[in-house]
């Protein structure tokens, strides 16, 4: 069978990696995005057929314009009071970021990750979500809990697995798990929370619930099988649910090509599947609330479900662990064409004569006290570079309902152990 | 009943008592599944409480670890065990560490049932065993029958219970027990006593082994179909061998284990799977921790061998009778 190809003198073929446009040392030139217009995306009625929304899956919902008026049938007409809040939540996430991650720089625990760029996503999207609705996050929506008020020194004991955990010390710092706060346990593998949260929302449907369900990922989880099985049970049974994906353009070094993004978007991921898609500005916290508004209508309508790609930029590192000016050009972060989500809103509130710069001052003054205030309630509660706080018991707790025999025998092991090397 | 008829039996009588019990899976629906496990439910209860899936493994238990978070109660059916490896990801890293990871705030009460084993000709994708890979697993529960009456109860306890539970059962005795020589007619349960199916609720607990036959000389320990094949050959050697049904693999019942190779002072343990790190080498390591001083004989392992499931080898690969009857003669003359 080679023999027959041979002859025919054809060209060899070339394996495509794709690059990014800019690496370290570059300068970064965005010129090439064609950012559409604010207002400029029609707002299709919520039981629009998913078929006639292709546009939306390509376009850029954009409510915010360049002077910070809201503009285009996409504007939520939210209260000043709302858009207050909305940006408070957000400045108090980012204070709270820039807080743990100084923390985790002292040695108070172990790991951290900012979603600093991100914050017009998890949290006017949190705003637009009824407080009963379910969320299923992946690791950088801690904003759903500060939109949700949950206190801060809660997810702070959490970060620094000290005695005040409400998970005993198990979880890696910033893996939430607050239930009352409708909010579910974060876990390390990736994408696994996408099908789960379909699951859920199913099962509010199957009960005749009224309650709605949404899931996070990052651009770079979307090739993961747990994305597609979650689309396709979320297409078939129509769920309730609103799939967010955060493309923040960086999964840790690879850039969103190597998720597919160099081919399509990932808001178009919908459209194979015949599920409603829509392409948010992530950095404009109006379009983020109008897209997660009329996706919680759809899904409440039983019209179905909803994916939202949040187009937005991650500003800082991947987490504690990472150096990204080792992989991308510095200059991205302050190149990135739609902006900072705070700038862009306080900009709108200050154009509607709703805040001023002295306000907003204040306002980031109050924050960084309230934090600092919580993270001193927390920290009396012990830090995770002063070592173990949880009782040794706890280890073999919740394994299952009931200890079953041979993890009593191996808790037993563990104290006598410990006793005998005088621990 | 056979089997399969309590198996939907237990599933039926758990349904109608818990609104929140929810049956998912390939073919389970309309067509009550394609051993007929789930058949009928549809009818009774109502497509959103049975309905097909995708097939996407790691979809149906991802959407039935979602769907416990809720408050449901999933029981969804893996076609063949073969097929969850794509679910492997949701079953050990999410339904199996729910509660520990979130301290409780969120549990996984659901019921994986999937038919597994082999001699029925199902090649290399449709005869594994895969039980070794979810005990080895903290947070699961390994439940694997071997009659028609315990499948029901221990199904009943396994749907019932608060931890997610891998419920592995046994096709080649869904219709009837089978003695290992497959050339021999298998006998229907209906002339079998554990057939003798209540139609009502009762329950068999996890974690407690079956004495399927007393004895003084040798313990063996076994599964699922291994259960049936022990009990011949111990018929036919003349050895007056212990013959133990685990039925819960984790927990697993260690009193019962140590309490009858205390007595006998030899031990065998016989599984389907593969060798290397099957779960025998677990049993065999309890009972030396457990037993090592009551030990006359080294404990033996009786197992398929370490390779894919063969089709047409397929009887060289089954641990049979002359397998084991060679093994009973080994531990006997030590
Ligand atoms: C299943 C799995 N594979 C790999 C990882 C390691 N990992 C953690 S974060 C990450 C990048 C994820 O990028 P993306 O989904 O774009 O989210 P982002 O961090 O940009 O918010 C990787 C590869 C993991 N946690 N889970």
């Amino acid at each position: 069978m080679a023999d027959d190809r041979a002859g025919r003198n054809l060209p060899p073929l070339t394996l495509h990696v794709p690059e990014p446009r800019f690496r370290p040392g570059d300068a970064a030139d965005f010129t090439h995005f064609e950012i559409p217009p604010a207002g400029d995306s029609p707002r299709p009625p919520i039981d629009a057929a998913p078929d006639d929304m292709r546009g939306h899956s390509y376009g850029l919902v954009r409510v915010l314009d360049e002077q910070g008026d809201a503009v285009g049938p996409w504007d939520p007409r939210l209260s000043p009071d709302r858009l207050l809040r909305i940006l408070r939540h957000m400045a108090l996430t980012r204070a709270f970021d820039e807080r743990m991650y100084r923390a985790q720089r002292q040695g108070k625990t172990s790991f951290y990750m900012k979603c600093t760029g991100e914050e017009g996503t998890c949290i006017p999207a949190t705003h637009a979500l009824d407080r009963g609705d379910m969320v299923f996050p992946s690791y950088r929506q801690q904003g759903v809990l500060i939109a949700r008020d949950w206190p801060l020194a809660d997810m702070m004991c959490q970060i620094y697995s000290n005695s005040g955990d409400r998970l005993k010390g198990r979880q890696m710092p910033i893996m939430y798990s607050a239930r009352e706060a409708g909010f579910f346990s974060i876990s390390g593998n990736l994408a696994t929370q996408y099908p789960q949260a379909v699951g859920w929302a199913m099962a509010s449907a199957a009960k005749g619930d009224t309650r709605i369900a949404t899931a996070w990922c990052g651009e770079g989880s979307t090739a993961e099988g747990d994305f597609h099985s979650a689309l396709t049970f979320a297409s078939v049974y129509r769920a309730p649910v609103i799939l967010n994906v955060v493309n923040n353009q960086w999964a840790i070094s690879s850039f969103s090509g190597f998720a597919g993004a160099e081919a399509t978007t990932f808001a178009a991921r919908a459209v194979g599947y015949g599920i409603a898609g829509l392409r948010v500005d992530g950095n404009d916290a109006l379009a983020v609330y109008a897209a997660t508004e009329w996706a919680a209508e759809r899904a409440r309508g039983n019209h179905g479900p909803t994916l939202i790609e949040h187009f937005t930029y991650r500003s800082e590192g991947h987490s504690t662990s990472d150096d990204p000016t080792k992989y991308r050009s510095a200059e991205e972060r302050t190149a990135w064409p739609l902006g900072d989500p705070i700038a862009r809103l306080k900009a709108h509130l200050i154009r509607i004569g709703a805040w001023d710069e002295d306000r907003h001052a204040a306002m980031d003054k109050e924050v960084a006290e309230e934090v600092r205030a919580a993270a001193r309630e927390a920290e009396k509660q012990g830090i995770l570079g002063d070592g173990m706080h949880q009782p040794f018991d706890t280890m073999f707790e919740d394994v299952f309902e009931e200890m079953p025999w041979h993890l009593k025998e191996q808790s037993a092991q563990m104290h006598a152990e410990r006793e005998a090397a005088g621990i | 009943m056979n089997m399969i008829q309590a198996i939907n039996s237990a599933i039926d009588v758990c349904m109608d008592r818990d609104p929140d019990i929810i049956v998912t899976g390939e073919d389970v629906g309309y067509f009550g599944g394609v051993f007929k496990a789930t058949e009928g439910l549809q009818r009774k209860y109502g497509k959103t409480r049975v309905f097909d899936t995708p097939i996407t493994e790691c979809g149906i238990i991802g959407v039935a670890v979602g769907m416990a978070a809720y408050g449901l109660r999933p029981v969804p059916e893996i076609q063949f065990a073969d097929y969850i490896y794509p679910a492997l990801d949701q079953i050990v890293s999410e339904a199996a560490r729910l509660r520990y990871r979130s301290a409780g705030e969120y549990t996984a009460p659901i019921t994986v049932r999937s038919p597994f084993g082999g001699g029925i000709f199902g090649g290399q994708t449709h005869s594994q065993s895969p039980e070794g890979i979810f005990t080895h697993v903290a947070g699961l529960k390994t439940v694997i029958p071997s009659t028609p009456y315990d499948a029901k109860g221990l199904l009943i306890s396994a749907i019932e219970d608060n931890d997610p539970v891998i419920f592995f059962e046994p096709k080649r005795i869904y219709n009837g027990p089978f003695d290992g020589h497959y050339d021999r007619p298998v006998t229907p349960w209906a002339k079998h006593p554990a057939s003798a199916v209540p139609e009502g609720h009762y329950r068999i607990p996890l974690g407690k082994a079956a004495i399927v036959r007393p004895g003084d000389d040798l313990t063996i320990l076994a599964y699922g179909t291994m259960v049936h094949v022990a009990a011949g050959v111990i018929a036919d050697s003349g050895v007056d061998a212990e013959l133990i049904d685990l039925r819960t693999l984790v927990p697993l019942d260690i009193e019962t284990i140590a309490a009858s190779v205390r007595k006998t002072g030899r031990c065998i343990v016989v599984h389907e799977a593969t060798k290397t790190s099957g779960f025998g080498a677990e049993l065999s390591s309890l009972v030396q921790e457990h037993c090592f001083h009551s030990l006359e004989a080294p404990v033996q392992r009786v197992t398929g061998w370490d390779t894919p499931y063969p089709h047409s080898l397929e009887w060289a690969y089954f641990p049979g009778p002359v397998r084991l009857g060679q093994a009973i003669k080994r531990v006997m003359e030590d």
